[in-house]
């Protein structure tokens, strides 16, 4: 089927040869901008019934945990049957990837939705739509899924029992979940993955439901996500209201779809219905809850509470990728909206930076991490702004190695010392017995977070999204904030691992002792599991440095190539005749929400090898003075720290001088406190008000309707006197009472007669 | 049709032949009389005694003379319903009698007394 993609290319040829004749004669604009979309999603096949088990498989496990969890299993066995089956949906996902042809395809499960009223239907059948964004989607959320199994089986070794059936099921539904949502075919099914994962965070953030602050953690993350999906929500009724179809073959089919597009292109947005405007902007704002944008950024930090693996998976990796996938698969949509595209970069750029920031001041090194995922996101959000969906993939893929790699490091540190999370209160780690490994995989993980330049594949992905920034009009600001927060996260991430891996070895034990002593406490090193993972995972971080090469020249590396042939890839009319005007140079160009662009330049050079030595050297910078303000002295500070004790470093003098600065960033600029004040205060008070209504004035109201009886019943009690002779008596008068009534009537009567 | 009529005819001929005549309102009253005092004795029996075993005889007091009124008024009419129904009053009262002294057994073992104000209690 390597004909098709041809074809692809040659209609987007044509288009711009002919704008009239590409799409059929559909367009009304001129351009032929929605060509390579059309051609994309002409011809749906129907794909092999074994795609199936990729989804399946893991529910599954889901059920089969269940079932351990009420025969009351106390081994390994939940992790083990996870793993498998996690593993083997991977190998299915591989080979749904090997034997790809080039045209994408459904999978039939089961009809679900089939509803018909007038000449309007609404189908939503269980079915899955296969396309290269959802393959590469699934590819790092099954591989990553099963890692992180195996990892977890160790890390959570101290809960075997009930407790560890109830992480591995919840796991297994994730996973259902996450290919439910990824893999989807239309928007239904697309939301019940997107609840669904919602449904396991929260289950997964509270595991340690002794602990409140893990209860209100969960509790959170639950409630500021319902704020999103209701925005979801709106934009699948808003699209099957303006479209008449909520699955995508038909959606990204559709005709008038394609004339907004085209009118997108040419910059004619009054052309295209406010409605059809709107459904981009409510998508986006389920986007910014799960993918914790920034208004809606607050749940993710506390969702560290939940044990360490949850936090790399689905709050690192998979999970908070999903708004991503979100706006990515329906790029289309996005297109025609004049303002979603502009909103997504700024937010994403102001997310990036504000949590950078926050970041910088924090101590608790799984929440640094925490804050860098929610900065990182924010690149993504920025990149799928600025037309550089390639971009956004790109470093979704990087960040979920490197950040997975990152968060199951602090783990280890966790699990080992525990549950000591403190910076301040470690040191020199890497050095001690059995603690190597973490420290390299650790150090690989903070160069590519820090994104240095050439040996990490975070520096590949995130300058994608830099340069994309720069040649853009009117968006320099957005490449310069970025660039700013890319030398503060280099800062972050190399401060955690100058104090804690580096220096002198101490360390002072948390408070999580499973069972030991804290007088004889000695941490305990990772086992082989955690290890392996490890080893792993840095492994695919380096690794990943390939795909920035592979397919280069045609498509911006091997993410590009996955991306051009999905509903991500935007194809401008211009694209292809500024990169022939050019010579073949790399097309630049792109036009739509946030305006023209021609391939530009920075400092005088190609963006490319502008932003190499801009966003490079920024890096370098970062961890330069992380080494001087943080570093331990000697070699392992690069000579430029001075730091001896864990405790103490150069940067407490000038934190010191900077006044409430670092106290605020510390606190999270209060931002916490603001909404509380604004939105839970006055919803907690109105909530007061509406519930001494209901007890007030509805409860008193049914009350009244029991208390008339029992006064009426007060009233007349005393007749029943438990004297028998009073109820002879009464009976004997009523009698009485009777005869006369009834002798007096028949007198009268007979009187009358 | 007719034969039905004639069966009836036949029926009413042999209630001739076999019963006396009516009796006068005359010969009736000292019946009523009789029941009349009958029911008085054992609702003032009723209403004045405590002991539930001597009530009960007064309530079977009060069902006789009940029945005799019955069975005068009956045979004024020349009718055998009023002797049906005082067969039928007497087995329910011979049940009733079996339950009601059974209940006043077990009365008496809870309070070891036979007087109806032992119960008092049982007020609204």
């Amino acid at each position: 089927m390597m004909t098709a993609s041809l074809m692809n290319q040659l209609m987007a040829s044509v288009a711009v040869l002919s704008p009239e004749g590409a799409t059929g004669g559909t367009t009304g604009h001129g351009g032929a901008a929605s060509s390579h979309l059309a051609g994309l999603v002409e011809h749906v096949g129907v794909g092999p019934k074994w795609v199936l088990l990729i989804v399946f498989l893991p529910l599954l496990g889901f059920v089969l945990n269940a079932v351990y969890a009420a025969i009351g299993n106390k081994s390994k066995l939940p992790a083990w049957t996870t793993i498998v089956l996690l593993a083997a949906a991977f190998i299915a996902t591989l080979s749904m990837f090997l034997s790809y042809e080039g045209t994408p395809y459904t999978v039939y499960a089961f009809e679900w939705f089939n509803l018909s009223y007038g000449d309007k239907s609404f189908i939503a059948n269980f079915s899955f739509y296969i396309d290269k964004l959802t393959i590469l989607w699934m590819l790092f959320v099954t591989g990553l899924a099963t890692l992180i199994a195996l990892y977890a089986s160790e890390y959570m070794s101290h809960d075997i029992g009930a407790g560890y059936c109830r992480f591995f099921s919840a796991f297994g539904l994730f996973v259902f979940s996450m290919s439910c949502l990824v893999m989807g075919d239309n928007m239904l099914m697309l939301y019940l993955g997107w609840e669904g994962v919602g449904l396991c965070s929260y289950l997964l953030i509270g595991y340690f439901y002794k602990k409140p602050s893990a209860v209100a953690a969960a509790k959170k993350a639950f409630i500021v996500n319902r704020i999103g999906d209701l925005g979801l929500a709106l934009g699948i009724y808003l699209t099957f209201v303006h479209f008449g179809t909520v699955q995508y073959a038909e959606l990204f089919n559709n005709e008038t779809l394609h004339q907004y597009i085209n009118a997108a292109a040419v910059g004619d947005f009054s052309a295209i219905p406010g409605e059809a405007q709107w459904i981009a902007l409510l998508l986006m704002v389920g986007a910014f809850g799960k993918s914790a944008q920034f208004p809606l950024y607050v749940w993710l930090p506390d969702a560290m509470e939940g044990p360490t693996p949850v936090s790399a998976l689905i709050h690192a990796a998979t999970m908070v990728t999903a708004g991503v996938y979100l706006i990515a698969r329906f790029y289309p949509l996005f297109l025609v909206s004049e303002h979603a595209l502009p909103i997504v970069a700024w937010i994403g750029t102001i997310t990036a930076f504000l949590a950078a920031t926050i970041g910088m001041a924090q101590f608790d090194i799984k929440r640094i991490m925490a804050y860098s995922t929610v900065s990182q996101l924010g690149y993504m959000f920025a990149g799928l702004g600025l037309l550089s969906t390639t971009g956004a993939a790109f470093h979704v893929v990087t960040h979920a190695f490197f950040k997975a790699l990152l968060f199951l490091a602090c783990g280890a540190v966790m699990h080992g010392f525990a549950g000591q999370l403190d910076l301040r209160k470690l040191s020199g780690v890497a050095w001690m017995k059995g603690w190597g490994i973490v420290g390299v995989t650790m150090l690989i993980g903070c160069m590519n977070l820090a994104g240095l330049p050439y040996i990490t594949s975070g520096f590949y992905s995130k300058d994608m999204i830099l340069a994309e920034a720069f040649v853009t009009p009117g968006y320099q600001m957005i490449g310069w904030i970025l660039v700013i927060t890319a030398i503060m996260t280099a800062y972050y991430t190399f401060r955690v691992f100058f104090r804690v891996f580096l220096g002198e070895k101490h360390c002072e034990p948390g408070e999580d002792f499973h069972g030991d002593d804290k007088a004889d406490f000695h941490p305990h090193a990772p086992g082989w599991a955690i290890n392996t993972v490890l080893i792993v995972l840095a492994t695919c971080s380096v690794l990943a440095i390939s795909l920035a090469y592979i397919d280069k020249a045609e498509n911006h590396g091997w993410v590009g190539s996955m991306i051009v042939d999905s509903t991500a890839s935007y194809h401008s009319p211009y694209s292809e005749s500024l990169a022939a005007a050019h010579g073949g140079g790399e097309p630049h160009a792109v036009a739509g929400p946030v305006g023209f662009a021609a391939p530009g330049k920075v400092l005088g050079m190609d963006p490319h090898g502008g932003m190499i030595v801009v966003s490079g050297l920024g890096a370098i910078l970062g961890v330069l003075i992380a080494a001087y303000f943080h570093g331990p002295k000697g070699w392992q500070g690069l000579f430029l720290g001075g730091r001896t004790e864990a405790g103490k470093c150069r940067m407490d003098a000038v934190a010191a001088r900077m006044g409430p600065i670092p106290r605020l960033a510390e606190n999270k600029w209060y931002v916490d406190e603001f909404y509380a004040m604004v939105f839970v205060t006055p919803l907690r008070i109105l909530a007061h008000v509406f519930h001494w209504i209901d007890k007030l004035l509805l409860d008193g109201l049914v009350n009244l309707f029991g208390f008339l009886p029992r006064v009426f019943a007060w009233i007349i009690r005393p007749s029943q006197s438990g004297v028998l002779q009073g109820y002879a008596v009464s009976m004997a008068g009523g009698l009485v009472i009777l005869l006369f009534v009834v002798i007096v009537v028949v007198v009268r009567a007979g009187g009358g007669a | 049709m007719h034969a039905f009529e004639s069966i009836q005819l036949f029926g009413s001929g042999m209630a001739q032949l076999a019963f006396p005549t009516e009796m006068s309102s005359s010969v009736l009253a000292p019946y009523l009389f009789v029941s009349a005092a009958m029911f008085c004795i054992g609702l003032i029996g009723f209403l004045t005694r405590k002991n539930m075993i001597i009530m009960f005889l007064c309530t079977e007091l009060m069902f006789q003379a009940a029945g005799l009124a019955l069975i005068a008024f009956g045979r004024q009419h020349l009718g055998s319903d009023g002797q049906t129904f005082v067969i039928f009053v007497l087995c329910v009262a011979a049940a009733e009698a079996a339950m009601a002294l059974a209940l006043v057994v077990l009365l008496f073992r809870h309070r070891e007394s036979l007087s109806a104000s032992a119960w008092k209690e049982l007020n609204g």
